[in-house]
């Protein structure tokens, strides 16, 4: 019955090569590669050319590894990548919530405004930092906060502090990084939603005496979850993710859950110890935005508005 | 609930930079009112009754609810309460939890807010509704809900902006009367803006016909219709007939006008215009379709019109019937459907009788565009 009515409103010709496009996007590039690393992860590491052969079974070991690491560990447990793994969930988790904080009220002010030059010229100072590529604006702020940086020669000029703060050791950088790489994220859907809310509901809420709080916290903020959601998802999902960023600004002593896997591809050249840490990654990750999810009572259809 | 208590606009000018939406408006309203704003889009009514809710201020003038001038106080600390044209609602609270938000703002518990839904709910005849989603509901059911929202702050005077412009027609028509008789029943004074003069006429004790940014009359609904003293609300409230000329002699309240096409006719000169008018002047007629009568013999001149039908039509209670009243003027005829009423054919002569007295003369002036 759907594909009846779209192929109707798109032609054949048309209605198939959409259909197929789509069809190639999801299952060539998604789904199928995301299966091979799955079923990858649960064989030995082994050289390409005894791959499928004898020496070849299906094993746990490289879960395994995660949990109590090498065989004969002393400690029982794998607890430096576990504790990366943890470390980076929160982190990420961290990350979501300031920019939250930090996004809310920007969109909000965007969404509300009633348009106008000023409008659309904080949203094209939003939109072009992003023309320079992640690498470079991970830089930017290495340079920023550096021992030497902007901001510790900024801090020391005025005599805040004496000595340089060292914010790459702290983390500090890490996570503004993180935060401003993926502000867009947050603020666009948030932005969408807002904009959309009857300004006649806000103005009917002061009426009736509420404060500002709390139109947020009965009118907007319930309006606008479902771009609050679509934002913390996509700002927690790609934190969790992210490579760039961490490589760059993280500390000496902190490495990011991603940094291990791409370890495992690269340095370790152990593809399938690689994929089972990326499906862990990405399971844990499923895991806990489709529990925050639960919790506030937000459903799948509503990511999507 | 509270009695009605007065509005007053003093002097009251509105300017959105140098644009002037409201220019000096005197307007007083008694107590326990049912007055209206009528007036086409754009002419400020609108703008006043954000003034009064308190979401703008004025440039200058006074708003008095109750003596007390509101000018510079928010919206939140006027006793007034405002029905959105788009009712508004909250589309994620449940219909109970709607209407008794000012009472969540101002920290009554669950409990207590549960019991004045429920006797609101009762009010407005939509017992055991309050769990519903305002989605739920019919646009009616809705319109009573807003009602009932603003009603439980029990406020003192009740703003409405055109809430009824959303329903169809038939349901418009039920809910003015429901609307009034709320008001009624509650005593506050209701503020109601409209461009839909139906509504005006029909539920207003009062009514302020709105020029773009002026006040151009405030009487009850008969007397807007009956003696408008402007030629624009001559010509925007119910059809009129128009007749330009000059007035060549006023006398006890009857002046004679040449008119351009339809030779010399007499009129009474409306009661706001009284003393606006003099010989020589520009004047503008009016005479309503159905304050004409049709006979066949000629009776005295300037009080009837030598008319040829040029179509006629049936309306259900009456007949309209076009004519030309000389040189290409067109004159529109309503006569009610009773028993001798009846259709006439194109280039019957007739001739059209008034009564001087149902008929108006003001001062040329601005018309109402259709």
């Amino acid at each position: 019955m759907i594909l009846k009515d779209y192929f109707k409103t798109n032609g054949p010709l048309m209605g198939w090569i959409l259909l197929g496009l789509t069809f190639f996007w999801i299952v060539m590039l998604i789904v199928l590669p995301q299966l091979y690393m799955f079923e990858l992860s649960f064989h030995p590491h082994l050289p390409p050319p005894e791959m499928g052969g004898p020496n070849d079974y299906l094993t746990l070991e490289n879960y395994k590894y995660l949990v109590f690491g090498a065989e004969g560990n002393p400690d029982g447990y794998n607890k430096v990548d576990l504790a990366v793994f943890v470390r980076t969930l929160t982190a990420a988790a961290f990350v979501t919530v300031v920019d939250l904080l930090l996004c809310y009220p920007i969109a909000y002010y965007l969404g509300q405004s009633t348009g106008g030059g000023f409008v659309r010229l904080l949203v094209l100072l939003l939109i072009i930092p992003y023309w320079i590529n992640e690498i470079l604006r991970a830089f930017a702020f290495k340079i920023i906060f550096g021992d030497s940086g902007v901001l510790n020669e900024f801090l020391m000029f005025f005599a805040i502090i004496d000595g340089p703060i060292d914010f790459i050791r702290a983390n500090v950088a890490l996570y503004a990084g993180l935060g401003y790489a993926y502000i867009l994220l947050m603020i666009f859907p948030i932005y969408n939603v807002v904009e959309s809310l009857d300004r006649n509901q806000i103005e009917a809420a002061r009426d009736m005496g509420a404060p500002w709080w709390m139109i947020h916290k009965r009118i907007v903020i319930p309006y606008a979850k479902p771009g609050i959601s679509s934002g913390c998802t996509m700002v927690f999902m790609l934190s969790a993710g992210a490579l760039a960023a961490p490589q760059i600004l993280g500390g000496p002593s902190s490495l990011w859950f991603t940094q291990l896997v791409y370890q495992w591809f690269n340095t370790g050249g152990n593809w399938p110890q690689a994929a089972a840490y990326a499906i862990v990654l990405l399971i844990a990750c499923l895991i806990i935005v489709l529990g925050v999810m639960k919790l506030f009572k937000v459903n799948m259809g509503d990511i999507g508005k | 609930m509270s009695s009605g208590v007065d509005v007053d606009l003093k002097n009251l000018w509105i300017k959105f930079g140098d644009f002037v939406a409201v220019r000096d408006a005197n307007v007083h309203i008694n107590g326990g009112d049912f007055f209206s704003f009528l007036g086409g889009s754009g002419c400020g009514k609108t703008t006043i009754l954000r003034a009064v809710s308190g979401f703008l201020d004025p440039a200058e003038g006074e708003i008095l609810i109750g003596g007390n001038n509101m000018v510079g106080k928010g919206p939140n600390e006027r006793p007034t309460a405002l029905i959105f044209q788009n009712l508004a609602l909250f589309p994620l609270m449940t219909v109970w939890e709607n209407i008794t938000f000012s009472l969540e703002v101002a920290g009554a518990t669950k409990g207590e807010r549960r019991k004045r839904a429920d006797e609101l709910l009762d009010m407005i005849a939509l017992p055991d509704q309050g769990d519903k989603l305002p989605a739920q509901l019919s646009g009616g059911q809705k319109q009573r809900v807003a009602i009932a929202r603003a009603l439980c702050a029990e406020p003192d005077v009740l703003l409405l902006d055109e809430p009824l412009s959303a329903l169809d027609l038939k349901l418009r028509h039920h809910m003015r009367a429901e609307l009034r008789e709320i008001q009624q029943r509650v005593g506050i004074t209701f503020i109601y803006i409209t461009h839909d003069q139906g509504e005006a006429l029909t539920m207003s004790d009062n009514i302020a016909v709105m020029r773009t940014a002026v006040i151009d009359q405030i009487a009850d609904g008969k007397s807007i219709y009956d003696d408008p003293s402007t030629s624009f609300v001559a010509s925007f409230v119910g059809t009129n007939n128009l007749f330009r000329g000059k007035v060549t002699d006023i006398s006890e309240g009857i002046a004679t006008i040449d008119t351009n096409r339809t030779g010399t006719l007499r009129a009474r000169v409306s009661t706001g215009a009284t003393g606006k008018l003099g010989v020589g002047d520009d004047a503008m007629m009016f005479i309503r379709p159905e304050a004409f009568s049709i006979v066949k013999q000629k009776t005295e001149t300037g009080t009837q019109i030598a008319a040829t039908v040029q179509r006629s039509e049936f309306e259900g209670t009456s007949y309209n019937i076009y004519t030309e009243g000389g040189a290409g003027k067109e004159i529109s005829v309503s006569v009610a459907n009773r028993g001798d009423a009846h259709m006439y054919d194109s280039g019957t002569a007739l001739n059209l009788v008034f009564d001087p007295h149902r008929a108006v003369v003001v001062p040329a002036g601005e018309l109402a565009s259709e």
